[in-house]
């Protein structure tokens, strides 16, 4: 690092512009990570929606409120909204917010093209959502878009689909991009890599993965819309091509996407353990090697969401054994943050108790993922309801828990007051309980056979629906708790220190509560 | 080392402006392709809507590029904010790179393993029992269902077109290291002329990628629709194509750029940036060159 004084530019008195205009023209990282945050959170409230349509038809066994068509465009969109319109976003606002702050730099390396980035999402998704009222209905061949049924089979509505697609791989790239040059870039004097918070570690780590990936999804829906439209053989047997090339492309961005998804989550919980605890984090060091590890591997162990497709044998063996590594990096983490917490001066604050939940729900679904990994007992699970229970495991009270305590922990840094710490608790617990309710039953009707994807169901199914079904419904509603004491918070609440908790520890606590427009005008000394 | 600030531009107008004109871009194309594919003739209401979005976007391009320059000469710019555009060009350079390895990949995927599938070879070659008579060769000339899906009846031969092409690309990597070179020396008489010669290489190579396209489509029977060696084919060349315009058109600007006496023997990232992506174009073509025209 230079010893460059990182003031912003010669005048710095001026504070946000007022009204609409300041936040479509902004080139501030907090409020351009505030925009993020906010529109992953109405993509969160709509893709919920979409869940509950789905939870209420599956209720009971029969059709009862919705066509299967619509079904089918519900389970696409859930699966689409909250992937790159829930988690990915709001993971990106949280970078914006705190990586600057941490690094102890001005604001992003890239301001306008950070605004960019933001400001192409709520067009791409509104595009997507206005294919629901189009003639031919939303994509309905599920979030995977699997050819031929994305291709030869699919509603006109697929075009719009590719587009949008593109334009959030825009997004994805030019934000990462952003983040990669603000953390080689921008980190203050003296904070050398090893001694950067594991927040910004795991983001660098993940932005390097989106920036390999992104592209090759924008390759494969490419090749989707060359065959739709221009006659081309990618994905079709009859011209030489191959329908499981789409899902090897698919799976070669989708398996470190799933981890670009989680790996900042480690992230935050990195943080708040240690916070709550009182203590530092246990292995940091390993941390971050855990985190490159996996980062590495996620290359390497696509294959194993097509183990049925009729793979070579050698490609299920290693395919298989690549994923069970994993577990080893994996289990690192869980370790450090059980001996973090170990002989700690443990309080129960919502964001530790968010985090805590973290650790226990997110290593259920990982388990559940070592089972899945084994090549032939994942023949009598693969596209079952077991596979949903996986991945909703590590999803939602792994990937969103870890955003939500996010929020708690450093929301009183960004606005200047605390929340109401009761409300909070609250809102856990009826998340906790409504979470597992929804989720634990469907290992149990994977495991004894039912498919996803489907709006009926065989009769033995039925009373582990219903369950699920009122687990979904609590869960989604607590949700709304949590807005409430979002914007409570934003208005009121008693005033918080710089250092916000008793623990806390970094750059971003040096700075006054609420965090001032330009975070470090002088770089911070690291000692 | 700098001890200059770290430049934290004003709100701006560019970016909303090009959010817009993207989305418009996206939503006309697919509303375009629709109304193409559904057979209907004519221009209709996404036609509009694609070429406003497309001017909007060129409009954006100008006066944020306009902007940067302006930036640039002001002396806004730090060493620190030199190596933040130094980075963003690398890992941009670095996403173009994985685009391209999904085209790679799939015709890699195609040549290694399913196309032997489909001709019966390997314990998994069940896809074999589609068409029985198909038998694998490379390039594809007759197609698991030829009858349907004629394949191409030839293929461009290497050594004439492609390998004036690889020629053109190679040497111009090397015009433009002379153009670097004269720059950082201060010779600026042959920057212009070495840069100039960069660009009609370029758009040398660019013509005869036309000609190679129209023999392909008229005289060969090689188009996008025959199977999967046309598809590969067109998609690996056109987009390498597409990126030696667009590569030609950045090194033109710039040329603009130093009759105007932009840079200076120590700042001229923007040249070297163009640079950069004219030697990542040069590598993917040779890439081309081996495993879509020779091998």
């Amino acid at each position: 690092m230079t010893t460059t004084t990182a003031a912003h530019d010669d005048h710095g008195h001026h504070g946000p512009a007022k009204g609409i205009m300041r936040w479509i023209l902004t080139t501030n990282h907090k409020d351009i990570g505030t925009m993020y945050l906010w529109f992953s959170f109405i993509m969160l409230l709509t893709g919920g929606v979409m869940a509950l349509i789905i939870r209420a038809e599956l209720f009971q066994p029969g059709m009862q409120l919705i066509e299967p068509e619509f079904f089918n465009q519900m389970t696409t969109m859930h699966g689409l909204i909250m992937v790159f319109g829930a988690i990915m976003p709001a993971f990106v606002g949280l970078a914006n917010w705190m990586v600057p702050m941490m690094v102890g730099a001005p604001d992003m390396a890239l301001p306008r093209m950070n605004n960019l980035s933001f400001w192409i999402l709520p067009f791409a998704f509104g595009m997507l959502l206005l294919t629901l009222f189009s003639e031919a209905g939303a994509p309905n061949f599920g979030w995977t878009f699997y050819a031929p049924l994305s291709t030869t089979y699919a509603p006109s509505s697929v075009t719009y689909f590719i587009f949008g697609v593109h334009l959030m791989g825009i997004s994805s790239i030019m934000g990462a991009i952003n983040i990669v040059a603000t953390i080689l870039n921008m980190r203050a004097p003296g904070m050398t890599y090893m001694k950067m918070p594991l927040f910004v570690w795991t983001w660098f780590i993940t932005a390097y993965l989106l920036i390999a990936v992104m592209p090759v999804l924008a390759g494969v829906v490419t090749m989707m819309l060359m065959d739709i439209h221009f006659g081309t053989s990618f994905f079709n047997a009859a011209g030489g091509g191959d329908p499981v090339l789409f899902q090897h492309l698919f799976w070669f961005f989708g398996h470190p996407e799933v981890y670009i998804m989680i790996l900042p989550a480690f992230g935050i919980v990195s943080h708040i353990i240690p916070t709550f605890s009182r203590k530092p984090l246990f292995g940091y060091s390993s941390m971050v090697y855990a985190t490159a590890s996996i980062a590495f591997l996620s290359f390497i162990v696509w294959a194993h969401h097509m183990f049925t497709v009729g793979l070579p044998l050698v490609t299920e063996l290693f395919f298989m054994y690549a994923t069970m590594v994993i577990a080893i990096p994996t289990g690192v983490k869980v370790f450090n943050w059980v001996s973090t917490m170990f002989q700690g001066s443990l309080t129960f604050e919502t964001p530790m108790l968010f985090a805590i939940a973290f650790v226990i729900l997110f290593t259920i679904g990982g388990f559940s993922g070592l089972m899945l990994a084994i090549a032939p007992a994942d023949f009598q699970y693969h596209d079952t309801y077991f596979v949903v229970a996986h991945f909703h495991y590590v999803l939602v009270p792994g990937a969103l828990f870890a955003i939500i305590a996010g929020v708690y922990f450093w929301l009183p840094k960004w606005c200047g007051n605390y929340y109401d710490e009761f409300l909070g608790k609250l809102h856990f617990w009826l998340s906790f309980i409504g979470v597992n309710i929804t989720f634990f039953p469907m290992h149990f009707i994977g495991l004894a056979g039912m498919p996803r994807r489907i709006p009926d169901y065989a009769l033995q199914f039925a009373d582990f629906n219903a369950v699920a079904s009122v687990g979904a419904f609590i869960f989604g509603f607590s949700q709304l708790l949590f807005l409430y004491i979002v914007i409570k918070t934003i208005r009121s609440g008693k005033q918080a220190t710089p250092e916000v908790w008793e623990g806390a520890d970094g750059l971003e606590w040096t700075l006054p509560s609420p965090a001032p427009y330009h975070s470090f005008s002088e770089p911070p000394q690291v000692k | 080392m700098a001890t200059s600030s770290y430049y934290v531009p004003e709100s701006s107008r560019l970016p909303i402006f090009t959010s817009i004109g993207l989305i418009c871009i996206a939503a006309g194309a697919a509303g375009m392709i629709n109304h193409i594919s559904s057979g209907t003739e004519g221009w209709a209401f996404p036609h509009f809507v694609f070429f406003t979005g497309a001017l909007i976007v060129a409009a954006v391009l100008y006066n944020w590029f306009g902007m940067v320059i302006k930036e640039s000469m002001g002396g806004l710019y730090s060493q620190q904010m030199d190596r933040s555009f130094r980075w963003g060009m690398g890992w941009f350079i670095f996403s173009e790179v994985m685009f391209f390895a999904a085209f790679f990949g799939a015709l890699f995927y195609v040549r290694q393993w399913a196309g032997p599938w489909l001709g019966g070879s390997g314990d998994k070659g069940v896809s074999h029992m589609l068409w029985p008579d198909f038998i694998y060769q490379w390039p594809m000339f007759n197609n698991p269902a030829g009858a349907d899906l004629p394949g191409p009846n030839a293929i461009i031969d290497p050594w004439h077109i492609p390998l004036l092409n690889t020629i053109l690309l190679i040497s111009s990597s090397v015009t433009i290291t002379f153009a670097h070179h004269a720059l950082r020396t201060m010779q600026r008489g042959r920057v212009i002329f070495w840069l100039a010669f960069t660009v009609i290489l370029g758009a040398v190579f660019v013509y005869y990628q036309i000609l190679e396209y129209v023999e392909a489509y008229r005289d060969l029977g090689l188009t996008l629709a025959s199977g999967i060696y046309g598809s590969t084919f067109f998609m690996l060349t056109g987009f390498h194509g597409a990126h030696v315009t667009i590569g030609a058109i950045i090194l033109f600007v710039m040329w603009i750029r130093i009759v105007k006496g932009h840079f200076t023997p120590d700042q001229h990232f923007g040249f070297e940036a163009a640079a950069w992506y004219w030697h990542f174009v040069d590598m993917v073509w040779i890439g081309l060159f081996f495993f879509v025209y020779i091998i």
